[in-house]
């Protein structure tokens, strides 16, 4: 609790204890008000003060206003108790609300807390703390184990593993040696590490994306909007009512010469008034919201904006790129197809000839074979240009190329009906077998679909630059509805312009790429995510949903935190203007009483902001909090 | 030219009613005040500069609420 609550909290304790008291006290008339008035006046006087300076500037209908007036009216009526009571009681409410709301969010704070606090630099041979924003590129800077890096960097020396949870929401520590970059926002777990700052702190990873969470509950969606404008209407209206209650009933039963009753219907009236208070619905809204950027952002998904996270939730038509988004966009050995021999000679003999390129489909062999290579045992490399490779191999002759180099050497291959990339093999004019190599699938892309189908993806769409058949292998085997194939960048923004056209009015389309070259379609689509974006500036820029690592199955993540951020709301409202419609109902009836009207307002607000609160705890996808 | 300041004020309504009468200020072409972050970012029209126009926003800000405050000067 800060100073401004304390020191209600004493006022609240105080007044209660006098209140309490002097209810007890069997004394009338002018002591009666005399004794009630002391609590009163310590629980009360900041508001009366303020709806005192209200109206002196014309602002008359805020809360401040309506709770002098009630408490006022019922002091007038000479119903001292029930007067403090009601002032009481709104100032615990407004204690309680301002505990919850300082409390979490210092909560999603804490969970957005990545920022470091300090550099260690060598000022005249020593280690000092120094502020991050001081600290020039080029600076070497220390970090010891369970230190945050402060600053974007390359490892001059020192190894150790990274925690990256805080920027990727990945808990399996990353290990870094000399020369790698790392991000600001790691923690290191074990090791030493010298680094060499590359940028500055404002330009860092950290700083981007702390800057982007913190604006991003500045972007209002529209629930919000509504809240705000129905408060602006909401209040005056319940005011008006509230004088309409309080005058017309009376003076109608005068004019009809019955009992007008004054002292009942103007506690009605002020009943209406202690109920009016927009306050649950006002601040629960903002609340939600910023506790669904909170939690995602707390999973290694960044949502630029409320209004994102809302329209996420809406989202029903959902528009893939293939390559780096559905599948990993490197190629690896999808296939090997023995046709003589074993598997792992192919292999070897296959990852020994092209050990000398740097070429993808080279790498892509020896990361099959997997092993430490003797290079002495190769010799005699001869590279035949669009063909493949031509070596001697513990003096065997190795063929490992296309169909051009089999037919070639005319070695007795059998031709692969696939579209994949294929090397075939041969030892000595001898055909080995052929290895196929393809773009693979990521692991969890066939569950992230099924799931979003599930979530309430209605249609799923993949665009891909590939032949149509690689194209429609994939869609086949992820269970996605609908293909595109042989597409350039701006036929894909064309696509997914149709697509948009083809939407029913409340659905959202999102299109999810890996922010390489597809910025202009990111930022067409109603949700633009990128994924594996960490370090990539022009796909955060473009994009309004960033997921820090390039796992599918965060979009289901993303999904899930929206909507129940979006029930959530939802509720509030319903729950919020439900109760109070109510309320203000029975006491226009005059069935509610004080007490009725103050959990109307204070009750209402307190269950709306631990719901509200909830949306923090949606279970992680992997299990993790 | 745009400009983040923090504020201080107690509630969500409050904060609501900061943002119209920052908006309605003279020179401020556009405000939002983020009641959860506590901050309010204040886009300047051309030719006016922070200077000039924060005391504005600041003395209008406390007409709709007295209880605030914005932090914007040095």
């Amino acid at each position: 609790m800060n100073k401004k609550q304390k020191k209600m909290l004493y006022r609240i304790i105080i007044s209660s204890i006098l209140w309490l008291f002097f209810s007890f006290l069997k004394v009338e008339g002018i002591l009666k008000f005399i004794l009630f008035m002391i609590p009163y006046y310590i629980i009360g006087y900041d508001i009366l003060k303020k709806a005192f300076k209200g109206i002196l500037k014309k602002q008359v209908f805020d809360e401040n206003f309506l709770m002098a007036i009630a408490t006022i009216g019922a002091i007038l009526l000479k119903d001292y108790r029930e007067g403090v009571a009601v002032m009481l009681f709104y100032q615990i409410g407004e204690l309680f609300q301002s505990y919850a709301v300082g409390k979490s969010r210092k909560n999603i704070s804490e969970l957005m807390d990545i920022r470091p606090d300090y550099a260690n630099v060598k000022i005249d041979g020593e280690w000092e703390k120094v502020d991050p924003d001081e600290v020039e590129i080029g600076t070497l800077i220390e970090v010891k184990p369970g230190e945050k890096i402060p600053i974007d960097g390359k490892v001059v020396s020192g190894t150790a593993s990274l925690n990256t949870s805080a920027l990727t929401g990945e808990s399996k520590p990353a290990q870094v040696k000399e020369g790698d970059e790392v991000l600001s926002g790691c923690i290191n777990l074990d090791g030493l590490l010298y680094i060499q700052t590359t940028k500055e702190f404002t330009e860092s990873t950290v700083s981007k994306i702390l800057d982007l969470v913190e604006n991003a509950s500045s972007r209002k969606s529209k629930s919000e909007d509504f809240i705000s404008k129905f408060a602006r209407y909401y209040t005056p209206a319940v005011c008006y009512s509230a004088l309409f209650l309080a005058f017309v009933p009376p003076v109608v039963s005068l004019i009809l010469k019955v009992d007008p009753q004054w002292s009942q219907w103007i506690f009605r009236a002020l009943t209406f008034l202690v109920i009016s208070c927009p306050c649950a619905l006002v601040i629960s809204i903002p609340l939600s919201f910023f506790a669904g950027i909170g939690a995602c952002s707390h999973e290694g998904i960044l949502v630029k904006g409320s209004n994102y996270l809302e329209a996420l939730s809406k989202c029903d038509t959902m528009v893939f790129d293939k390559t780096g988004t559905l599948t990993k966009g490197v190629f690896e050995v999808s296939e090997i197809k023995v046709n003589q021999g074993t598997r792992e000679q192919l292999i070897e003999y296959a990852a020994l000839a092209e050990s000398y390129s740097s070429h993808p489909i080279s790498l892509s062999l020896m990361k099959a074979y997997g092993k430490e290579m003797d290079k002495n045992r190769i010799s005699q490399i001869e590279e035949i240009s669009g063909h493949g490779i031509k070596a001697i191999v513990d003096g065997n002759r190795i063929l490992a190329g296309n169909q051009l180099l089999m037919e070639k050497y005319q070695i007795p291959y059998k031709k692969e009906e696939v579209d994949s990339t294929i090397v075939y093999v041969s030892c000595n004019q001898q055909y080995l077998g052929a290895i196929l190599i393809s773009d693979v699938i990521k692991p969890t892309s066939s569950q992230a679909i099924q799931q979003l189908k599930k979530n309430g993806i209605k249609k799923t769409v993949m665009l891909t630059g590939d032949q149509k058949k690689v194209a429609i292998d994939v869609a086949r085997e992820l269970n996605i509805d609908c293909t595109y194939s042989q597409l350039l960048p701006d036929q894909k923004v064309e696509k997914v312009e149709a697509l948009l056209k083809e939407q029913s009015k409340d659905g959202k389309l999102a299109f999810v790429g890996d922010g390489i070259n597809d910025a202009p379609v990111l930022s067409r689509a109603d949700i633009g995510i990128a994924m594996g974006a960490l370090g990539s500036d022009a796909a955060i820029e473009a994009a309004d949903v960033v997921l820090m690592d390039d796992d599918p199955l965060k979009i289901v993540q993303a999904m899930r935190i929206s909507r129940k951020c979006i029930r959530i709301v939802y509720e509030n409202i319903v729950f919020a203007i439900g109760i109070k419609g109510i309320c203000l109902i029975l006491g226009a009836l005059g069935f509610a009483n004080m007490w009725m009207a103050i959990f109307a307002d204070v009750g209402v607000m307190v269950i709306a902001v631990l719901n509200a609160i909830r949306v923090l705890y949606t279970g992680g996808y992997h299990g993790k909090k | 030219m745009k400009k983040t300041y923090k504020i201080d004020v107690d509630c969500a309504n409050c904060a609501n009613k900061m943002e119209m009468a920052a908006k309605q200020t003279k020179g401020v072409k556009n405000a939002v005040v983020n009641f959860m972050t506590l901050k309010m970012i204040v886009e300047f029209e051309e030719g006016y500069t922070p200077d000039t126009v924060m005391p504005e926003v600041e003395k209008n800000c406390k007409i709709v609420e007295d209880d605030c405050e914005i932090f914007w000067k040095k």
